[in-house]
C-alpha cells in the first residue's frame, strides 16, 4: 500500500533509470517500473521515450501489468505509430484467449488506439468478438464499433459492422442490448439522415423489455434512445408511456430524468381529454420533487430541468411551491435556481407565502442571491396583479434598509412596476428620489433617470435632479447617457419653458462632445425632431408605451420544445440548443416534439416552427439590413398599417419568437430589443435605426465595382444548365402610374443554385432616375437581397434596364399570406415605392433534394396522413418519362417509379431552402391527360404552393 | 459521452487522469485547474463551460473529481456516475483522500478502465467488480469461474453472485429517517418533510426472493377494501417504537435500489427483489403529511440598544415520555460583531464558539414531553456596518428511537426454493432511528 511513492520521484536521469528497470529480468521490478511510468504520465511528464521498453512488457500473464501497459499504449500510440505496430500481435493473440476477460480487454484497448495501421488489424478480431459466446465480450465489442466509427466511419460501413451491431439489439443479454443501443445512437447522431436506428414497434418492444432487466446505466441509454422515437399514434404512445412510468421510482436520478423526458415528449401525442393523460400528469410531480433531495449537483441539474418543465406544463408542479423554498445551507447555485422556479410558480393562491419567503431572502448574505430575491419581488408584482401593492410596500421597506445594492436593485424593479401599472404607484417617487445619491450602478442610475423623465410633470425639481446628473455626463456609462438624453428631452416636452437651456446642453453634449455613435445619433434625431416639428416630437417621444408582460424571461417556444427533447442533458442545463456548444456535426440536428394526433386540436406545424426556431436567434440583429441607408425606409414599410396602440399583452409573449415581430410595427421592434427596459439603455437596433436616417449616404457608394462580373457569371450559369428550371414569364409588378413614372416588371429564376430576381426597370417619366436601392420585408422563407441593386448608370427618360438581383434565404422570417408573397420597397432619387409580388416556390427547391429511397419510405410513413393533400393536374400531355425529366430541371427529383395496372406512379422528393422536405406521389395514366398528385409534408401549408409549381412546370 | 475523468488534490495537482475520447486534449486538465480550482472567485455552478468543453465536478473533502466532455451528454448521468465512482473507491479503499488515491492509483486506473468504456458507464456494482478486479492480479480462475464472473457482470442480477452460503441466515433492517423542518418565529410550519431510507444488511444463502411490506396507505386501503385480512397481525416485525397510533402513512414518493422490480411495484405496489449480499440501501422515500416533529423550538431574540442582544430559547420534546432522544444539539447563531456572551441553561452544557459565530447547547438525553430552556446575553461591538445582521435560523440536531413519518415495517418474507431453509429460519432484526435533517426555526 505504498504506491504513492511513485509520485515523488523527480530526480534527474529518471528516464534512463526507468529504462533499465523496465528491461530487468525480475517480474516485480518490471511491474514497479511500469507503475512509475504511469505515475509520471499522470502528472504530465513526457515518458514517450520509453515506448519500446514498455511495449516489451506487454507479453505477460500478469493481468494487472498488462492493463498498465495498455494504459500507456492508449496514451502514446498516436505519437509513435510505427512502434505501436509492435503491439498488434499481442492484441490479436489476446483476442483469441480462452479467458473472456482477456478477450474483452484486448478488443476494448485496441479500439482506443487511434493508429490507422492498427485499426486495419482490428477488423477481424472485432468481427469475432461481436459474435463471441460470452456476453461480456459482446458488450465490449459493441462499444468498440462506436470507437472504430469515430476513427474511420467508412471502414465500419464497408466491413458491415453496423448490421452486426443492429443485430445485437435483439441479443439475449440486456447489457449487450444497452451498449449496442448506446453505440448505434452515437453513430446515428453523426449521420442525421441515415436510418440506422430503425425504430419500429417491434424494436421498441425489444428495448422496453431490456429496459426492465439491464443496469441503471443501460436503462439511461435505452430511455435516451426511446426519446428519439415518434410513435405512430396516441395508442402506441400511451402503451410506451405505461411501460416507462415504473422507471420514475428508480434510485438513479438520471434514469428518472430520462424517463421524464420520454413521458414529456410522448404526452404531446395524447389527447388531453384522455383519463390517462391526467393520471400521467399526476405521476410526474412526486419524482421531480424527490430529485430535490439528491446531492446538490444533481439538484442543480434537476432544477434547471424543472425550470423547463414548469414553462412547458405549469400544471404539473403548481401545488409544489413549498419544496422550492430555499434552505439556508443550500449551495448558491441551488438557491438561485430555486428562486427562478418560485417566481414561475407564483400565483394568486400562494403569493402571500412567496412574498414572505422573498423578503426573508433579501436579508441574506450572498449579494447575487439578495439581488435576485429583490428582483423576484418586482416580478411577482408584475405577474400577480393582486399582490402588486404588497410587493411595492415590501420594496419600500427594503429601500429603507439603505443597503446599497438592495436599494439599487429595488429601484430597477420599481421602474418595471411603473411600466406595468402606469399612474398607480407614483406616490413612492419621493422615497426613491431620496436615494438618488447612493446609486452607483449604471442600471440603477438609468432606471432612476427614466423614472424622473417619465414622471417629470409630478416631480417639482425634476430639472434640478437631472441637471445634477448632467455634470458628470462624460463619465457615465452609455446606458446612463442615453437615458439622460431621453429623460431631458421628455422633460423639455413636458415643461418647455424652464428647461430650454438644459435640453440644449444635453443635445450638444451628446452630439458634439461625444464620440459614441449610438449617443450621437440619438442626439441628432431628437435635435432634428425638436427643430422641425415639436408636435411630432411629442407624439414620438411621449407616445404611450406598451405594457410589459410578466413572462419576459420565458424561453422562446420553439427553443423550449427542443430543450424538452433534451431533458437531462447538458443542453437542458445550459438552456441552449446543443448546436450552441457542441462542435461538428453532432447534435446539430434539431429535435422537436411530436404533434398531437388523437383529437382534432390545433396541431402546430413543427417544420415551419423549426425553421423559425433556427433563425430566431439571428432575427434581432438582422433587423439592420446590409444597406444602412434604407433602414429608415424599411421601418416605414413595416409601419404600413399605422399602429397607434401597443400590442396587447397577450401577444407580447410571442414576440420573442421572431415570427410575429412585425405584427406590432415599431412598438414591437422596441419590445424585442429591450424586453423590460422600455426605452432605457442602449438599444443598438433603435439607435442605429434612427441614427441612420439623417446621415444620408448615396446608394451608389454601395455598388461594388465588380457588379458586371456578377452578371457575366450569371449568364454562364444559365447556359450551363441543359434542362433549365422553369421560369415564369415577366409580369408588371409596379405600374408607372403608381410610381411617379418608374415601371417595374420582373420574374424569379433559379440558376446554378442561386435564386435570382430579374427586374426590368423602365423610366417613363421625364427626368433621370438614379440612386436605386431595394429592400424586402420579412417573408415566409427569409428571402433577402444578397447584394445591392446594380444599376450603375442613371436611367434616362424612356430608357429600360434589365437587372438581376441575387437573393439569399437567410433574411428574417415571417409567415406571409399567401405563403409566397413578397413585399418589396424600391427607392430611387425621387421617392420610395412599395409593391408586392408572388414568387414560384420552385425557386426555393434546392439541388440536393434527392432523398434516399429508404429514407423516403420511412419519412412517407412517418408523416401523418392528415398532412397529405391531393390535387388534380388537368390537360397535361406528357408521358411519365418526360414529366419526370421536366420536373428534375426544377429540382423535383424522381426517386422511384412503379407501374401498377398501366398507371405509372412516380415518387418524388423536394427540399426547400429552409430544410423542409416535400414528398410527392404522381399518378400518370397513359392516355389520360389528367394527373393526380399527392403531397406529403410536415408543413402542409406549402402543399398548395408546391402544387402550383407542378402545374406551372408541367404545362410549360 | 464522458470524454475524460480527472482527479485532483486540493492544490489542483492531478492525481488521476484518464482520457476516453480523442476530442479531449491534455490542456483540458489544466483548463479545469486554472478556471475552477484556482479561480479567484468561488465557482458558482457544478457545471462549467470552458472553451466549448464542459466540466462536471464534485468534491469529496479535499478531492476534486471532474468529468469532461465536448458533447451534449446526459448531465444527470455524469453526476450519478461521479458519485458512484466515489462509492466504488470508498468500497475498495475507504475514505476518498489524497493519500488513499495515491496509494491505489493503479487500482483506480483499472477500475476506470472497467466501469467507463469510451465514456459509457458500465456495470459499477462493487459486489460484481470485486469478483474480478482485485489487487492480487489474476488468480488461477477455472473456466467455470470466469464465465460466472462475466455472466454476473453482464447479467440481469448483476448485484448478486451465485453460490453464497451462510450457516445462519440473518437479516438486519434499519429504518433511518431524517426529519426536516423550517418554522417561522411564530411557530408556523413553513415546510416539513421526512426523507427516509430503508437500509438492509442481508446474510442469506443462495438466491433468495424477498418481499417487503410496510404500512403504506395505498396498500392498506386496498387490502381493507378487498376484504383481505390485514397481515399486521401475523407479522413478526410489527411494532417498532412509533408514538403515533396511526395505522398507515401516505408516502409522497419512493425510489428503489435497482434490485427491486419496478414494474411490479408500479402495478401491484408490492416490493419484491433478490437482495444484494451484505449492506445496501433498499429504498428511499419522502413523506410530508402527519409528520411527528420530535422537537419544537421557541426563540425569543430582543435587541437591547445597539450593543446588546438578549436571546431566550425554549425546546420542547414531543413524543412518548417513555422514549429518550439523544445527541441533542441546539445551535444559536450570533452576530459577527459579538464581543462576549453569558449563557445560562437548565440542562446540558452550552458554550459560545466564536469561530463558528454560534452558541452551541448540547444535551445528552431528553425524555418525551419535557421542556428545557437557555438564556443568553450577547454583547456587541459597535460597528458602522449599515447592513443589519441577517439572523440565520436556529438549527437543531437530535436522534430519536422511532420513525417521525410513522412508517412501520409490516413484514419481510424470504423465499429460497432451491435451498432448504424457510422464512421462519431467517433471523430478522428491525430498528427505527429518526434523526434531524435540516431542522431550523427562524428567529
Amino acid at each position: 500500500m505504498t504506491d504513492s511513492k511513485y509520485f515523488t520521484t523527480t530526480k534527474k536521469g529518471e528516464i534512463f533509470e526507468l529504462k533499465a528497470e523496465l528491461n530487468s529480468d525480475k517480474k516485480e521490478k518490471k511491474k514497479e517500473a511500469v507503475k512509475k511510468v504511469i505515475a509520471s504520465m499522470t502528472v504530465g511528464k513526457d515518458v514517450s521515450a520509453l515506448f519500446p521498453d514498455v511495449v516489451n512488457c506487454m507479453q505477460t500473464d500478469n493481468l494487472e501489468l498488462k492493463k498498465l501497459v495498455y494504459l500507456y499504449l492508449m496514451n502514446y500510440a498516436k505519437s509513435q505509430p510505427d512502434m505501436a505496430i509492435m503491439a498488434v500481435n499481442t492484441f490479436v493473440k489476446d483476442c483469441e484467449d480462452p479467458n473472456p476477460l482477456i478477450r474483452a480487454l484486448a478488443v476494448r484497448t485496441m479500439g482506443c488506439i487511434r493508429v490507422d495501421k492498427i485499426t486495419e488489424y482490428l477488423c477481424e478480431p472485432l468481427r469475432k468478438c461481436l459474435k463471441d459466446e460470452d456476453p461480456y465480450v459482446r458488450k465490449t465489442a459493441a462499444v468498440c464499433v462506436a470507437k472504430l466509427h469515430d476513427i474511420n466511419a467508412q471502414l465500419v460501413e464497408d466491413q458491415g459492422f453496423l448490421d452486426t451491431l443492429k443485430d445485437l439489439i435483439s441479443d439475449s443479454n440486456p447489457m449487450v442490448v444497452a451498449n449496442a443501443v448506446a453505440a448505434l445512437s452515437e453513430i446515428a447522431e453523426s449521420h442525421p439522415n441515415s436510418n440506422l436506428l430503425d425504430l419500429n414497434p417491434q424494436s421498441i418492444n425489444k428495448l422496453l423489455t431490456a429496459l426492465n432487466e439491464c443496469t441503471e446505466w443501460g436503462q439511461i441509454f435505452i430511455l435516451d434512445c426511446l426519446a428519439n422515437y415518434t410513435p405512430r399514434d396516441d395508442r402506441e404512445s400511451q402503451s410506451i408511456c405505461e411501460r416507462v412510468t415504473p422507471r420514475l421510482s428508480h434510485a438513479n436520478s438520471a434514469v428518472v430524468l430520462s424517463a421524464v423526458k420520454v413521458l414529456m415528449k410522448f404526452m404531446e401525442m395524447l389527447p388531453k381529454d384522455l383519463d390517462y393523460y391526467g393520471t400521467l400528469l399526476k405521476k410526474l410531480a412526486p419524482p421531480l420533487v424527490t430529485l430535490l433531495s439528491a446531492e446538490p449537483e444533481l439538484q442543480y441539474v434537476a432544477l434547471r430541468n424543472i425550470n423547463l418543465i414548469v414553462q412547458k406544463r405549469p400544471e404539473i408542479l403548481k401545488h409544489e411551491m413549498k419544496v422550492f423554498f430555499v434552505k439556508y445551507n443550500d449551495p448558491i447555485y441551488v438557491k438561485l435556481e430555486k428562486l427562478d422556479i418560485m417566481i414561475r410558480l407564483a400565483s394568486q393562491a400562494n403569493i402571500a407565502q412567496v412574498l414572505a419567503e422573498l423578503k426573508e431572502y433579501a436579508t441574506e448574505v450572498d449579494v447575487d442571491f439578495v439581488r435576485k430575491a429583490v428582483r423576484a419581488i418586482g416580478r411577482c408584482a408584475i405577474k400577480v396583479e393582486q399582490s402588486a401593492e404588497r410587493c411595492v410596500s415590501t420594496l419600500l421597506d427594503l429601500i429603507q434598509t439603505k443597503v446599497n445594492y438592495v436599494v439599487q436593485e429595488a429601484i430597477v424593479v420599481i421602474k418595471d412596476i411603473f411600466r406595468k401599472y402606469p399612474n398607480k404607484y407614483e406616490s413612492v417617487i419621493a422615497t426613491l428620489c431620496e436615494n438618488l445619491d447612493s446609486l452607483d450602478e449604471p442600471e440603477a442610475r438609468a432606471a432612476m433617470i427614466w423614472i424622473v423623465g417619465e414622471y417629470a410633470e409630478r416631480i417639482d425639481n425634476a430639472d434640478e435632479l437631472l441637471e445634477s446628473f448632467l455634470e458628470g455626463f462624460h463619465d457615465e456609462s452609455t446606458q446612463v447617457q442615453l437615458q439622460l438624453l431621453t429623460a431631458i428631452v421628455k422633460l423639455f416636452l413636458k415643461k418647455p419653458t424652464e428647461t430650454q437651456e438644459l435640453v440644449q446642453q444635453v443635445l450638444s453634449l451628446a452630439t458634439q462632445d461625444s464620440d459614441n455613435p449610438d449617443l450621437r445619433d440619438r442626439g441628432y434625431i431628437y435635435w432634428r425632431l425638436l427643430s422641425t416639428d415639436p408636435v411630432a416630437a411629442k407624439e414620438v417621444v411621449l407616445a404611450e408605451k406598451p405594457l410589459i408582460s410578466e413572462e419576459t424571461d420565458l424561453i422562446e417556444p420553439t427553443l423550449l420544445e427542443e430543450l424538452i427533447c433534451h431533458i437531462g442533458t447538458l443542453a437542458s442545463v445550459y438552456h441552449k440548443p446543443p448546436s450552441a456548444f457542441v462542435e461538428g456535426s453532432r447534435g446539430v440536428m434539431h429535435k422537436r416534439l411530436p404533434a398531437r394526433t388523437g383529437s382534432g386540436e390545433g396541431t402546430e406545424c413543427p417544420d415551419v416552427g423549426n425553421a423559425a426556431g433556427g433563425s430566431a436567434p439571428e432575427a434581432a440583429p438582422s433587423i439592420i439590413p446590409s444597406q444602412g441607408d434604407l433602414l429608415g425606409d424599411l421601418l416605414n414599410l413595416d409601419l404600413a398599417p399605422p399602429t397607434t396602440t401597443g400590442p396587447t399583452p397577450s401577444t407580447s409573449g410571442m414576440q420573442m419568437g421572431g415570427m410575429d415581430l412585425l405584427g406590432g410595427g415599431l412598438d414591437s421592434l422596441m419590445d424585442e430589443s429591450e424586453p423590460l427596459g422600455g426605452d432605457i439603455g442602449g438599444s443598438p437596433a433603435m439607435g442605429a435605426g434612427f441614427g441612420a436616417a439623417p446621415t444620408v449616404m448615396p446608394a451608389s457608394l454601395n455598388a461594388p465595382v465588380g457588379g458586371g462580373l456578377g452578371d457575366l457569371f450569371d449568364l454562364g450559369g444559365g447556359v450551363g444548365m441543359p434542362m433549365g428550371a422553369y421560369i415564369p414569364p415577366k409580369t408588371v409588378w409596379l405600374p408607372a402610374m403608381k410610381a411617379k413614372g418608374l415601371e417595374i416588371s420582373g420574374t424569379f429564376a433559379r440558376r446554378a443554385g442561386v435564386i435570382q430576381m430579374e427586374l426590368v426597370l423602365t423610366n417613363k417619366a421625364m427626368s433621370v432616375m438614379t440612386d436605386f436601392a431595394i429592400q424586402f420585408n420579412r417573408n415566409s422563407f427569409g428571402l433577402a437581397p444578397a447584394g445591392p441593386l446594380q444599376v450603375l448608370t442613371p436611367l434616362g427618360p424612356n430608357q429600360t434596364i434589365e437587372v438581376s438581383l441575387p437573393l439569399s434565404t437567410v433574411g428574417p422570417v415571417m409567415k406571409m399570406d399567401p405563403l409566397n408573397n413578397l413585399q418589396v420597397a424600391v427607392k430611387n432619387n425621387i421617392d420610395v415605392f412599395y409593391f408586392s409580388c408572388q414568387y414560384p416556390i420552385s425557386m426555393l427547391f434546392v439541388e440536393d433534394g434527392k432523398m434516399e429511397r429508404q429514407v423516403f419510405l420511412a419519412t412517407w410513413k412517418d408523416i401523418p396522413n392528415d398532412n397529405e393533400s391531393q390535387f388534380q393536374i388537368q390537360d397535361c400531355h406528357l408521358n411519365s418519362e418526360a414529366a419526370s425529366n421536366k420536373l428534375q430541371g426544377s429540382n423535383i427529383f424522381t426517386i422511384a417509379k412503379r407501374t401498377v395496372e398501366g398507371q405509372d406512379m412516380l415518387y418524388m422528393s423536394i427540399k426547400l431552402s429552409n430544410g423542409i422536405w416535400v414528398l410527392a406521389e404522381l399518378k400518370v395514366q397513359a392516355g389520360n391527360p389528367n394527373y393526380t398528385i399527392s403531397l406529403k409534408c410536415r408543413a402542409p401549408e406549402v402543399s398548395q404552393c408546391v402544387f402550383q409549381c407542378y402545374e406551372a412546370v408541367l404545362k410549360n | 459521452m464522458i470524454g475524460g475523468l480527472f482527479i485532483y488534490n486540493h492544490k489542483g495537482e492531478v492525481l488521476i487522469s484518464r482520457v476516453y475520447r480523442d476530442d479531449i486534449g491534455r490542456n483540458a486538465v489544466d483548463a479545469f485547474r486554472v478556471n475552477v480550482i484556482h479561480a479567484r472567485q468561488q465557482v458558482r455552478s457544478p457545471v462549467t463551460n470552458i472553451a466549448r468543453t464542459s466540466f462536471f465536478h464534485v468534491k469529496r473533502s479535499n478531492i476534486w473529481l471532474a468529468a469532461v466532455t465536448k458533447q451534449n451528454v446526459n448531465a444527470a448521468m455524469v453526476f450519478e456516475f461521479l458519485y458512484k465512482m466515489c462509492d466504488v473507491m470508498a468500497a475498495y479503499f475507504g475514505k476518498v483522500s489524497e493519500e488513499n488515491i495515491k496509494n491505489n492509483f493503479v487500482l483506480i486506473y483499472e477500475l476506470l478502465d472497467e466501469i467507463l468504456d469510451f465514456g459509457y458507464p458500465q456495470n459499477s456494482e462493487t459486489g460484481a467488480l470485486k469478483t474480478f478486479i482485485t489487487q492480487q492480479g489474476i488468480k488461477g480462475q477455472t473456466k467455470e469461474e470466469q464465465s460466472q464472473i462475466t455472466s454476473q457482470v453482464t447479467g440481469q442480477i448483476g448485484w448478486r453472485r451465485e453460490g453464497i452460503k451462510y450457516r445462519r441466515n440473518e437479516l438486519f433492517l434499519d429504518v433511518l429517517e431524517s426529519v426536516n423542518l423550517l418554522m417561522s418565529p411564530q411557530g408556523q410550519v413553513l415546510s416539513a418533510h421526512v426523507s427516509g431510507r430503508v437500509v438492509m444488511k442481508s446474510y442469506l444463502s443462495g438466491m433468495p426472493e424477498c418481499k417487503f411490506g410496510m404500512n403504506d396507505k395505498i396498500v392498506i386501503d386496498k387490502a381493507g377494501k378487498g376484504g383481505v385480512t390485514d397481515e399486521v397481525g401475523k407479522s413478526d416485525l410489527g411494532g417498532g417504537g412509533s408514538t403515533s397510533g396511526k395505522q398507515s402513512i401516505a408516502i409522497d414518493d419512493c425510489t428503489f435500489n435497482q434490485c427491486v422490480r419496478l414494474s411490479k411495484f408500479d402495478s401491484e405496489r408490492s416490493i419484491s427483489f433478490i437482495p444484494p449480499d451484505g449492506e445496501y440501501e433498499l429504498m428511499r422515500y419522502r413523506t410530508t403529511k402527519d409528520i411527528i416533529l420530535p422537537f419544537r423550538v421557541i426563540p425569543l431574540v430582543r435587541e437591547v440598544g445597539r450593543t446588546k442582544l438578549e436571546v431566550k430559547v425554549v425546546i420542547k420534546s414531543n413524543f412518548k415520555p417513555s422514549l429518550l432522544a439523544q445527541k441533542i444539539e441546539v445551535r444559536i447563531p450570533t452576530p459577527l460583531n459579538t464581543s462576549g456572551v453569558q449563557v445560562i441553561c437548565m440542562k446540558g452544557k452550552a458554550k459560545y464558539k466564536a469561530s463558528e459565530n454560534a452558541i452551541v447547547w448540547k444535551i445528552k438525553r431528553m425524555a418525551g414531553m419535557k421542556e428545557s430552556q437557555i438564556s443568553a446575553e450577547i454583547e456587541l461591538l459597535p460597528t458602522n456596518d449599515k447592513k443589519k445582521w441577517a439572523r440565520p435560523p436556529i438549527s437543531m440536531n437530535f436522534e430519536v428511537p422511532f420513525a417521525p413519518s410513522g412508517l412501520k415495517v409490516r413484514y419481510l418474507k424470504v423465499f429460497e426454493s432451491k435451498l432448504n431453509y424457510s422464512d421462519h429460519d431467517v433471523v430478522k432484526w428491525v430498528r427505527y432511528i429518526g434523526r434531524s435533517g435540516i431542522y431550523e426555526t427562524r428567529c
